[in-house]
């Protein structure tokens, strides 16, 4: 042995050095472990990472103006809104050339809906500006400044020329400002007329709605948590079912059943009728509001808060609370200064996971929300499916995402992803 | 130990427990009068009316009856002819069990039966507190396990009400039937989507599983770079909401749907399907490789070294020696994984189209429109399907954990 070490490096039992052979040994072991993890990771970035970046880059993609209308995009560049004079008569050229093949394609509606998210009635000016210039074809002559005038009297307006050079970038911050309650006006970002300004109010009461579904989820967890985790393991595991029970149920049979219970033809109106606590014709309004919502959610998310706070509480020892009693603590101390700080992390990471999952919920806000108790995910969910204003879905969700990955980071820093505990 | 048996068999004052009954029902026709009196004497009436009569009925049961069982027994026949009077069959069970309660209450005041189970050296604020906190952890209970109890008796309600009706609170046959489930299992619409969760959820399981578990081995390897920022990844569709998941999948299958429509020629509903499956077996993977690699936390790794050692390949090895013993973990994440895209609506609202409805859309969309009572009985099966799931489930973690030698028995 003293021999090789003086001539040369170790070598393996093939000949080649140690150092170099173990080398290879643990690049062939790296190379194996990602093998197995590749299909996975492929799938999971292209079929889900992959189109979610992309719905983000919507937020600010503004294509549609330039795309539809090039050659007026580049003519009106030049303009100046501030002279107070309409586009000369190259601007009103380029624009008929622009619509004439728009029209052809039938894309000026999209662009008119696009603009009227910006300035409304942008969308009728295009749609009745295509319906006549659907007879125009290339060899229609100008001057077509008058030609426009006459079909509606909106491009006459200067308004309408600054908004669609305002709008005329591909990259647009318009629809952050919007989901702000702001919009992008030719002299900057400008706040929206009072009547508007809905999605800063709908932001705040999502995160205050989640703030109070988290704290009565604490406050209804913390003694099942403690008495699961202080009961006889054989009593422990029975309680338990209870709790993993809705925990498994289908949450659409546990909004259900809420609405069941919650209506005012429903099961608690009816009983406290019957016991006489509340008159017939005073039946309590507990759905399609605020109440509705936080309910069914607490009710939802509960088993969320209740197993990270018991596993934490299973690992405290129970001595500690007795040996602070028999050091003369009173209950309340002993509780207060010895329990109840090693039981914090259950709260945090229990708090943090209700608070990540209530925060972008739909389901049940939708059903049992009315108008009053809905989130910020419902007002998504319309821009998706009704309004179709894409782009401040994209802003929106982008927003709400941010919130949440924020706070999956303080998840993960506190309680580490990979402790994520289910059943 | 003598003089705590000795004391727990001497009851306590006679005023004592008389008094507290009295408080007690005091305080519930206190409530009742408070709601249901009109002017103040028959409020009053209401409030000592009930206590005397609470106490004298107390004095009566504590002085004739030596034992708990006799007087329960007696009080329970008494209380079911009184609910008989009032209210038939459900009025008698109802008075029946009241009757059984309230004498058991009488005696465990009596003869300190509360103390019993507890240690002797506590004080009588602790036994005070060690009961109302029983009751509140009781009422939280109560309030988890409600909604879904509830729900069960109401599907057979014979009418189209989502309330107990008067003739299912007597226990009458015509109160109750199974309309509803017969609606449930010969409507076209019901069964159809029925039909596409079944065929919809076990492919998107299968999917997710092979992947996860193999996923979930390679991450449990001791050397992988960048594991953090992998598990990340894959933990996401857990952690980003599920509008959002699913408005970045609406955009990107309805290109792939147009693709493959378009492009390759496919069947419309096919691809659909495709779809779905695809986008639901995404939304499974973190459960699988949770559950997976908590399982292999507790693998001892010198089994495969040992298997090598014997000749065997590394399939054989997974095969034979790996898998049957991480299987219960690759179950339950399976089961995880089943019931995520069982009852998932909002990626399958964006995504899938009308002949993709599953069982959560149908229910999804009748509770926002046309609200039938056939919900609550496709509720019930559900809750049945569940409580298997659950049995299941806890099996399966009982069996690991006696595999890993983490508990005995």
């Amino acid at each position: 042995m003293s021999d090789t070490s003086a001539t040369g490096p170790v070598l393996a039992a093939d000949g080649t050095p140690l150092k170099r052979s173990l080398a290879r040994a643990l690049r062939v072991q790296k190379t194996r472990a990602l093998m197995l993890i590749a299909p996975l990771l492929v799938f999971v970035l292209i079929s889900f990472i992959v189109p979610i970046l992309n719905m983000l880059l919507r937020s600010v993609d503004n294509d549609i103006v330039a795309d539809t209308l090039p050659l007026t995009v580049e003519a009106v560049a030049g303009w100046d809104a501030s002279t107070g004079e309409l586009p000369g008569e190259p601007v009103f050229a380029a624009l008929a050339q622009d619509m004439i093949v728009a029209v052809a394609a039938k894309n000026h509606t999209k662009l008119g809906t696009r603009l009227n998210y910006e300035q409304t009635g942008l969308s009728s000016l295009f749609r009745k500006s295509g319906r006549a210039i659907k007879k125009w074809d290339a060899e229609t002559v100008g001057p077509f400044k008058e030609q426009f005038l006459d079909l509606h009297d909106g491009w006459g307006r200067i308004e309408v020329w600054e908004t669609i050079q305002t709008h005329s970038r591909r990259v647009t911050p318009g629809y952050f400002l919007n989901a702000v309650d702001m919009q992008l006006t030719p002299e900057g970002a400008q706040s929206q007329p009072e009547n508007k300004q809905i999605l800063i109010k709908l932001f705040w009461r999502t995160i205050w709605m989640s703030l109070m579904i988290t704290t009565t989820c604490i406050l209804l967890a913390y003694p099942v948590a403690y008495l699961l985790a202080n009961l006889p393991m054989r009593k422990a595991n029975v309680l338990m079912i209870l709790v993993l029970l809705p925990f498994w149920t289908s949450l659409l049979v546990r909004t259900s059943a809420w609405k069941v219970m919650l209506q005012q033809q429903g099961v608690i109106n009816d009983v406290l009728v019957w016991i006489g606590l509340v008159a017939d014709d005073g039946r309590l309004v507990m759905i399609n509001n605020q109440t509705g919502t936080i309910v069914a959610m607490t009710h939802i998310l509960l088993p969320f808060m209740i197993l990270p706070m018991y596993s934490v509480m299973q690992t405290i020892p129970q001595t500690y609370v007795r040996a602070a009693k028999s050091l003369g603590a009173t209950n309340w101390t002993a509780f207060w200064r010895v329990y109840f700080p090693q039981s914090v992390p259950g709260i945090g990471a229990g708090s943090i996971l209700v608070f990540i999952l209530s925060i972008g919920y739909y389901i049940t806000p939708e059903i049992v929300g009315g108008t009053k108790g809905v989130f910020i995910s419902n007002r998504i969910a319309y821009h998706i499916s009704s309004s179709l204003n894409w782009g401040l879905a994209a802003a929106l969700g982008a927003i709400l995402l941010v919130v949440v990955l924020g706070l999956y980071w303080c998840y993960d820093k506190i309680v580490g992803i990979d402790n994520v505990k289910l059943g | 130990m003598s003089s705590k048996f000795t004391e727990n068999a001497v009851p306590v004052s006679l005023p004592f427990t008389l008094s507290l009954v009295g408080l007690l029902v005091a305080a519930v026709s206190f409530v009742a009068g408070v709601s249901t009196a009109s002017v103040f004497s028959e409020f009053l009436l209401t409030v000592v009316g009930g206590a005397v009569v609470a106490i004298g009925f107390a004095y009566a049961l504590i002085s004739v009856f030596g034992t708990a069982r006799a007087a329960m027994v007696v009080s329970a026949l008494l209380g079911a002819v009184a609910g008989a009077a009032i209210g038939r069959l459900g009025g008698a069970l109802a008075g029946l069990l009241l009757g059984t309660a309230v004498a058991r209450f009488i005696f465990w005041i009596h003869y300190r039966e509360y103390r019993r189970p507890l240690a002797p050296y506590l004080t009588s604020e602790q036994v005070l507190w060690h009961y109302t906190f029983r009751f509140i952890c009781g009422a939280i209970f109560v309030f988890l396990i409600t909604p879904i109890l509830v729900v069960m008796p109401l599907s057979f309600n014979a009418q189209d009400f989502f309330t107990f009706t008067p003739e299912m609170l007597r226990f009458e046959a015509d109160g109750y039937s199974l309309k509803h489930y017969r609606d449930f299992f010969t409507n076209n619409e019901w069964q159809r989507s029925f039909k596409n969760s079944v065929i919809i959820a076990p492919i998107a399981t299968v999917l997710s599983v092979s992947l996860g578990t193999l996923a979930a081995i390679g991450l449990s390897q001791s050397h992988v770079p960048g594991r953090r920022a992998i598990m990340a990844i894959l933990i996401s569709p857990m952690i980003v909401p599920l509008i959002i998941s699913a408005t970045g999948m609406f955009f990107f299958y309805s290109w792939i749907g147009n693709f493959l429509e378009g492009t390759l020629g496919l069947n419309k509903t096919f691809v659909g399907y495709v779809k779905v499956i695809l986008a639901h077996a995404v939304l499974g993977i973190p459960f699988v490789i949770i559950t997976v690699t908590a399982t292999l936390v507790g693998f001892d790794r010198s089994l495969t070294r040992a298997a090598a050692n014997m000749g065997a390949d590394p399939v054989t090895t997974f095969f034979r020696v790996q898998m049957p013993l991480i299987l219960p973990g690759v179950i339950s994440g399976g089961l995880f994984a089943f019931i995520t895209s069982f009852d998932e609506v909002v990626v399958v609202l964006f995504v899938g189209s009308a002949s993709q409805k599953t069982l959560p859309w149908q229910m999804f969309t009748g509770l926002r429109e046309q609200i039938s009572p056939t919900i609550l009985a496709v509720a019930t099966i559900l809750v049945v399907i569940s409580i298997a799931l659950l049995t299941t489930v806890e099996l399966l973690r009982r069996r690991s954990e006696r595999l890993r030698g983490l508990s005995p028995g």
